[in-house]
């Protein structure tokens, strides 16, 4: 059986000119993320909504529509013939489902009504079915609130059709990925970086993630963990490809040649190096890094300062305006808390200096980075990076 | 160089007998062994044959032997069975610091269920502390689990003396966890006055997913699980058939008396060359006859266990840190924590674990990797 589903979409309503394009793109990412469920799938739009018709199994829909950046909201829709009895039955059966385990509620009828020839006009509709409805439940149950209803049936009589609603989800609004650009985004294992990506793909980025792998001093396992937080990343943008960089000579090279305090801020001064050159070959805008302001000793603003220093590509740090508790709360809805917290060792905690500089300056950097002869290094690792390619469905 | 497999007592590689032994129980044996038809007849009977084997070789009556799902499973028959059938007794149960998880699991369980739990400690050897087991022991005591041979370290407990103080009560039940030890160390459990004691098929070269309970004849402990009658109501469930058979197979061919000298002998030699060769090292195995021949546990100075063990994977070496059961969850093993290791020692410990199938050649490779990692890594890791 076809189910049918209204979806609606917010800010791509205010992009003047480009606006086609954003619609282009958000039934463009629904399409790909429910056609592995249903090959025959129809989506098309009218003036402000989309209509999705799919067989393909409700939970799941909805799962993936709440994914999907870009749709403020949805609702399931049932399609009627115009028989006026038949949209009554749906009318009362919508009202009855809300009612089911509650003993008192208010309703309201919107009714809109473009097939001119109906036989009754909208305000009409709104009452005769109203009507239906009180005497049908009992007063004593339910009765009408035209302002801040309970429950809000939604009678919509088109051409050929008629359409009931009442039920509507709220999805993650913003813009749909991909219709502002390509990012990088520097995924750890840990519990900000996923969520950093999470924000960007709210902004209708395509994330590219890059993992930074250090084998012995990281564990296959770790490797393992950030493939899984990309999996989760990907059902967001229906495909991601996660780049694995070798890391570990670059690692044992800074560790030996840099003074121990500044290990830290040059391996990530390094790593966004590395980062940037992967992401110039991909026509990459950005990236994205899932720094707050001093939550560790590498997140002073003096480090952020020097960490800053070394692109051309801007830095985008979402979760700056976020605690650590928002960022746990975050991670924990979009699925990658869970995974983020399973213990195995990331390169950064290998080589953790005791007393790492919390106030350094550029100056102090450069000098730190005198005798790095690694330019070489670099480009191997950017030459011979992993890349994984993930579709969640 | 092909792999060098030396995480035995994580778990070992199953045999081709094993394998064909299976192999022919799933296609022949499918048979429920409670049906009543010919069929299950005959699948009552491998489980029969496999039952025997055990018996056999841990000298005890076939009747005493009951098949579970693992040695962890096994274990919770045993403890949770003892404390639930002598409570009235008593409130006082003791093991020791130094146990498998899945025995200190359930203790602490028991723990917050209102039982007194003494833990006995170790010494530098990893061997109990015989004078406070004494000190422990009262007429409250209705259950003390010591493990045969450690994990980790190999060491081996005094079960005879252990048995001895234990003794001297009534309505006190003595398990013993012989996961580690069973093939490897001779031990007769009637003899030394074991009541409870717990195998499992994958530490000896069987599959997966079976373990048994020896539970002595002349003690009674109440049943945890329920549902039907198989293991006489123990392990209720329809029988894991190929696994059993597996079970009963890879007992048929544990290592002999020579084989056992073979592996204690290339244990020591990987003892002595790392002692000779790497600076820096302590050995927590205990040395001779207080350990089991497979196990050789060894801290390095200045050098994380974790990293060492991917060095070594690189070199196709597979060893661990820690027992495979904690060490991803901890970052030292409360084995390791009880051995009182100076400060730069306690984060470099490995544990090398052999089998019959080890050869010298791999010990002599296995020595020089470590040496040069070892190295490595110390001069990387300031």
């Amino acid at each position: 059986m076809n189910n049918l589903y209204l979806i609606r979409y917010g800010e791509i309503g205010l992009k003047g000119e480009n606006r086609s394009i954003f619609e282009d793109k958000l039934m463009s990412n629904i399409r790909k993320a429910i056609k592995p469920e249903d090959k025959s799938l129809k989506i098309y739009k009218t003036p402000g909504r989309i209509f999705l018709e799919t067989t393909a199994d409700p939970q799941i829909v909805k799962g993936r529509l709440l994914k999907t950046a870009g749709l403020v909201s949805f609702s399931p829709v049932k399609k009627l013939n115009l028989e006026y009895e038949e949209i009554q039955e749906s009318v009362l059966d919508s009202a009855k489902q809300y009612m089911k385990d509650k003993e008192k509620v208010t309703f309201r009828i919107s009714a809109r009504r473009s097939n001119k020839k109906y036989e009754y006009d909208s305000m009409e509709l709104q009452y005769n079915l109203g009507e239906y409805v009180l005497e049908s439940i009992g007063e004593d149950k339910i009765s009408v609130d035209l302002h801040e209803p309970d429950l809000d049936i939604h009678v919509e009589i088109r051409k050929n059709h008629a359409y009931v609603y009442s039920e509507s989800f709220e999805g993650m609004g913003g813009l749909p990925v991909g219709t502002t650009g390509n990012v990088g985004l520097m995924l750890s294992g840990g519990i900000d970086s996923p969520v950093a990506g999470y924000m960007g793909l709210k902004r209708g980025v395509k994330l590219t993630p890059i993992y930074f792998h250090s084998f012995p001093f990281t564990s296959d396992r770790a490797k393992e963990k950030v493939i899984e937080l990309a999996e989760v990343l990907a059902k967001y943008q229906n495909e991601i490809d996660l780049h694995v960089v070798n890391f570990t000579e670059i690692l044992k090279e800074i560790n030996e040649k840099c003074p121990e305090k500044l290990i830290t801020l040059i391996m990530r001064r390094l790593m966004i190096k590395v980062s940037e050159k992967i992401m110039e070959k991909q026509n990459g805008k950005a990236i994205i890094t899932g720094e707050s302001i001093g939550q560790v000793a590498s997140q002073t603003l003096e480090a952020l300062k020097v960490t800053n220093n070394v692109p051309k590509l801007p830095i985008l740090r979402p979760l700056l305006g976020l605690n650590k508790v928002q960022i746990v709360n975050l991670a924990k809805k979009i699925g990658t808390y869970d995974i983020s917290i399973q213990p195995y060792e990331d390169c950064c905690t290998v080589f953790v200096p005791d007393s790492p500089e919390t106030r350094p300056t550029i100056q102090q950097i450069k000098e730190g980075e005198e005798n790095l002869n690694i330019d070489d290094m670099i480009e191997k690792a950017v030459k011979e990076v992993e890349v994984i390619n993930i579709r969640p469905y | 160089m092909e792999n060098i497999y030396l995480d035995n007592a994580a778990t070992t590689k199953v045999i081709p007998e094993v394998i064909e032994k299976i192999n022919e129980v799933l296609e022949t044996h499918f048979a429920n062994p409670s049906s009543l038809h010919k069929l299950g007849i005959n699948s009552e009977k491998i489980v029969k044959k496999a039952r025997k084997n055990i018996a056999e070789t841990l000298k005890v009556n076939p009747a005493e032997v009951i098949f579970a799902g693992s040695g962890t499973i096994a274990n919770n028959i045993a403890i949770q069975g003892t404390v639930k059938r002598l409570k009235k007794f008593g409130k006082r149960i003791i093991t020791s610091k130094i146990e498998h998880k899945s025995v200190l699991d359930i203790f602490s369980y028991l723990q917050k269920e209102g039982f007194e739990v003494k833990y006995i400690p170790v010494d530098q050897k990893g061997i109990i502390d015989l004078n406070k087991l004494d000190e422990a022991l009262n007429e409250e005591t209705i259950l003390v689990s010591i493990m045969a041979a450690n994990n980790e370290t190999g060491s081996l407990q005094p079960l005879q003396k252990v048995s001895k103080l234990i003794n001297q009560f009534e309505n006190l039940y003595f398990h013993v966890d012989g996961v580690q030890a069973f093939g490897k160390v001779p031990l007769n459990i009637k003899e030394v006055g074991i009541d409870l004691y717990t195998i499992s098929a994958h530490k000896i070269h069987g599959p997966k997913g079976v373990g048994a309970l020896y539970i002595d004849n002349d003690i009674i402990i109440d049943k945890i699980l329920f549902g039907s009658n198989q293991e006489q109501g123990f392990y209720p469930g329809t029988e894991n058939t190929p696994g059993i058979a597996g079970f009963g197979q890879a007992v048929n061919c544990l290592p002999n008396k020579e084989q056992l000298e073979n592996i204690s002998s290339l244990r020591d030699i990987l003892k002595d060359e790392i002692k000779e060769e790497i600076s820096d090292v302590i050995i927590n195995t205990p040395t001779g006859k207080m350990a089991a021949p497979h196990i050789l546990n060894v801290s390095f100075a200045n050098i994380k266990g974790e990293v060492l063990v991917h060095s070594l994977e690189k070199d196709g070496i597979y060893v661990s840190t820690g027992s495979a059961c904690t060490s991803r969850k901890d970052k030292i093993s409360h084995v390791i924590k009880s051995l009182n290791l100076p400060k730069n020692y306690r984060n470099g410990s490995i544990r090398i674990s052999l089998s019959p199938y080890n050869t010298k050649q791999e010990m002599e490779f296995t020595v020089q990797s470590l040496k040069k990692h070892v190295e490595s890594l110390r001069k990387i890791m300031r």
